[in-house]
């Protein structure tokens, strides 16, 4: 994917506006993560911003995130940057044609025992 | 018939760029009732006003139309040089072909057709204009300050100066504000009391002074130069004349549990207090929240102690009326409360406090003597930690507040330096997400803690507080190093944003003055007119306009008096003539108006009125006090029967307008 381009999807999917941040350094303030990661909370926002989001991707900091939310309850600007690294594991999921599903396989698929949550995720998996 | 002159400027290339100045003098020159047109440069300019005023005598011209800038620019400049040429002020228009027309538009012939529209709507106006005269009104002299901090202070010693009277309504028992909590002042580190008193003691012996302390204003009503205020005295249950202050009954009254609000709740005192040694008036007052003889009868300590007999427990809610030519806010701030902020444990450990409790217990007057101690344990607390920024600068979707305190940078670095002057080997740490330091000597003073008092300053915020047995465990980033840092703390001081009084908003509603979105009032002009609020007679001084230190707050306290000496010199105030009246034969009193009109200048009478069939009858009519209305227009716009009209701005007039922009 071109590299403007997986910005603004990145930007689209979190929902985050990194503009926003302050660079005050609250969410690695209070990120539990912090000694495991590589990159840490605040350098995810000012990192998509600057489009060095390969970096990113290729870095293990990705799954050291725990998605406990400190940083996005705690940001005094609504940052959210959790949800901003959320999105770049999803984005290196879809990279890497990781896809569980294709839109056509789904009708074969349906089953009254299986719980549609489970289709629901493996959709929100899916790029295009 | 009206002569009209069009006179059309081209403020240099401002109109000129975009308007075609010629064209839209030719075009409006063929309107009816225009006898002469002119274009030029720069209307505003002696020479403009000087062609505006020979066209005057020259075509004997009775309305002028001058399409240039907004009217709030130079409607007067020019209704001014017409009166001196002799024709009524409200005589002349202003169509704005600036901000409304050749700042908005590029293409220049759409832009030469809307200014050509514009001119020709004030024309259709001028011909239904008559002249109109200001009515005048008397000013009292004496001014009303509310609340009674340094602002408060600084503004009504020097409008006495002036030699005007002056009253100080203050909610707290005593005056003094913030200043008489905080210890020392950046950036020269002068006992806050040692400034702060001597100005106190200077209110209280000032002949033109009178002080209202634990009272509020209940009621305003009038307007510029001539309000009414009606002021409750709350009840202290003490004799104010009687009492000497001597403090004897603040020692004796068995009710010793009572939070004591001066230290913040850092300790406690008697039922009936004084707040400090220094307080004006040096006066006792009693909680009736605590006090044991106004809840079970039984008690009465105090009123036996007292030589004077000044113990009233019968003491009621009184009020005075005065009138007044101005008013003045100076309510103050108060820091935000920070129960929400729970990253920080401020609920949850006494040892996690906020800047005014330090400076409590820094101050020598304060709960401990003076001597840093910890709250928990009294302990001398070993290292510890400022947080700055705390609720300021977020993104007001959270609880915290969108602007910058702008106080707190400075009050920070003078705590950690003090705190290195007089225990070195203390260890201090301070957090910040900028140091924003401008003001004469600032940069240095923090420098100064930095450099020769050996603050750490990091680059980073804390992210966490926890609590563990005696230490508080501080998670926090520093950004620069690139690091987690967890610090084991003894204190932890947050620098909370501060906010405006909580009585703020409902006092701005009693006097019709504006406030932003966060409560601060809002000035006249943010740059022009800074200490005046947009509603006249009413002026602002201090925090309540905004974050500021003792220094600016001094500075606007001054400038804020100087308006309302330069108000009170005056005799005789003109009016807005541009005001409301009613059809009194079309009005059918139904209160409509009453209603919306908000300034309360609107009245109802019963009138005699002769009917068709010779019959007399008493009918309910409104009536305007023009001295009160200021011209907003709200009620011609509610009135159901078309019986409200506004000088300058009729229904016929406004129509007018518009038929010429639709023609
Ligand atoms: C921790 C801390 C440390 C500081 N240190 C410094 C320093 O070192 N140097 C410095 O320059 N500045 C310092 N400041 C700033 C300083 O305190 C303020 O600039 C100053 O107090 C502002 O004065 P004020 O009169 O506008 O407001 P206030 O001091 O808040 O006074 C307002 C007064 O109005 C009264 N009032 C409020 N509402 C009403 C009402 N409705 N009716 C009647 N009365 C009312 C209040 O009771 C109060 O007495 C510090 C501030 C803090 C919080
Ligand atoms: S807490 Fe918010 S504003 Fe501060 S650095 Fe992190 S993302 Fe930026
Ligand atoms: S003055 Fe300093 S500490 Fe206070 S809000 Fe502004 S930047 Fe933060």
């Amino acid at each position: 994917m071109e590299q403007n381009n997986l910005k603004e999807t990145l930007l689209r999917i979190s929902g985050v506006n990194p503009r926003k941040c302050m660079k005050c350094g609250k969410c690695s303030g209070t990120c539990p993560s912090y000694d495991e990661m590589e990159y840490h909370p605040h350098e995810f926002v000012s990192m998509v911003e600057n489009g060095e989001t390969e970096k990113l991707m290729a870095s293990p900091s990705l799954y050291r995130c725990l998605t406990c939310f400190a940083c996005v309850e705690r940001c005094p600007r609504g940052v959210q940057p959790a949800k901003l690294i959320e999105a770049v594991r999803l984005a290196v999921i879809r990279q890497q044609g990781m896809n569980h599903l294709k839109p056509d396989q789904l009708p074969d698929m349906l089953d009254e025992d299986m719980p549609q949550q489970a289709l629901v995720s493996a959709m929100r998996k899916f790029a295009k | 018939m009206q002569r009209i002159g069009v006179f059309v400027c081209w403020c240099g290339s401002n109109i000129a760029a975009t308007v075609d100045v010629k064209a839209v003098a030719e075009a409006l020159g063929k309107e009816p009732g225009v006898v002469y047109f002119e274009d030029y440069q720069y209307m505003c300019s002696e020479e403009g006003q000087t062609k505006l005023q020979n066209a005057i005598r020259d075509y004997k011209l009775t309305g002028a139309v001058v399409c240039s800038c907004s009217p709030r620019m130079h409607e007067a400049t020019f209704r001014k040089a017409a009166a001196k040429a002799g024709v009524n002020s409200f005589m002349v228009e202003i169509a704005n072909i600036r901000e409304q027309c050749s700042w908005i538009h590029k293409n220049k012939e759409e832009a030469t057709e809307k200014a050509i529209i514009l001119g020709r709507a004030a024309i259709a106006k001028v011909h239904l204009n008559a002249p109109l005269t200001a009515g005048e009104s008397p000013v009292t002299k004496r001014a009303l300050v509310i609340g009674g901090g340094i602002a408060g202070i600084q503004t009504a010693l020097d409008i006495a100066d002036a030699g005007f009277e002056v009253d100080i309504v203050e909610k707290k028992p005593t005056i003094g504000g913030k200043m008489s909590q905080i210890d020392k002042t950046f950036p020269t580190l002068d006992c806050a009391a040692c400034i702060l008193t001597p100005k106190m003691v200077e209110v209280a012996q000032n002949e033109k002074i009178r002080i209202f302390s634990y009272s509020e204003v209940d009621k305003v009503q009038g307007f510029v130069g001539n309000f009414s205020v009606s002021i409750r005295r709350k009840a202290r249950f003490v004799d104010e004349v009687k009492c000497t202050g001597c403090g004897l009954c603040t020692e004796k009254c068995p009710q010793k549990k009572v939070p004591n609000e001066f230290n913040l709740g850092l300790d406690q005192r008697r039922a009936i207090y004084i707040p400090f040694a220094q307080a004006v008036p040096k006066v006792a007052t009693i909680d009736p929240d605590y006090c044991t003889m106004l809840k079970t009868g039984k008690c009465g300590v105090c009123s036996k102690i007292c030589t004077a007999g000044a113990i009233d427990y019968k003491q009621k809610d009184s009020f005075i009326e005065e009138k007044y030519g101005a008013i003045v806010v100076a309510t103050g701030f108060n820091p935000i409360e920070l129960n929400k902020y729970d990253e920080f444990a401020y609920s949850q450990s006494p040892d996690v406090i906020t800047s005014l409790e330090f400076e409590r217990i820094t101050n020598a007057a304060g709960p401990t003597g003076g001597t840093l101690l910890r709250p928990s344990d009294g302990e001398h607390p070993k290292k510890i930690v400022f947080v700055q920024c705390v609720g300021s600068r977020e993104d007001g979707s959270g609880c915290g507040k969108t602007y910058c305190s702008k106080i707190c940078c400075m009050y920070t670095a003078k705590h950690a330096m003090l705190t290195r002057e007089k225990y070195p080997d203390t260890e201090v740490y301070v957090f910040y997400i900028d140091v924003r330091t401008p003001g004469k000597s600032f940069d240095e003073f923090y420098r100064r803690a930095v450099e020769e008092y050996g603050v750490h300053y990091i680059k980073g915020m804390v992210g966490k507080v926890i609590p563990q047995g005696k230490k508080l465990m501080v998670r926090a980033s520093d950004l620069i190093d690139r690091k987690q840092l967890l610090i084991d703390a003894d204190l932890v001081v947050l620098a909370a944003a501060i906010e405006p009084d909580k009585s703020a908003r409902p006092l701005a509603t009693m006097l019709t003055a504006s406030m932003d979105t966060n409560d601060f009032f809002t000035e006249a002009h943010p740059k022009l007119r800074p200490v005046e609020s947009p509603t006249a007679g009413i002026f602002l001084s201090g925090c309540c306009q905004g974050p500021k230190d003792i220094p600016e707050t001094v500075s606007q306290a001054s400038a804020c008096a100087a308006k309302v000496i330069g108000l009170l010199c005056r005799d005789k105030l003109t009016g807005n003539p541009c005001v409301a009246h009613s059809d009194e034969l079309m009005c059918n009193g139904c209160s409509t108006c009453e209603k919306v009109c908000p300034y309360g200048a609107i009245t109802y009478q019963d009138k005699e009125f002769r009917m068709p069939d010779r019959t007399m009858r008493t009918r309910r009519v409104a009536s305007v006090n023009p001295a009160v209305c200021q011209g907003c227009g709200a009620c011609t716009v509610a009135c159901p029967s078309g019986a409200m009209d506004l000088h300058g701005f009729s229904n016929s007039q406004i129509m007018a307008e518009v038929d010429a922009i639709c023609k």
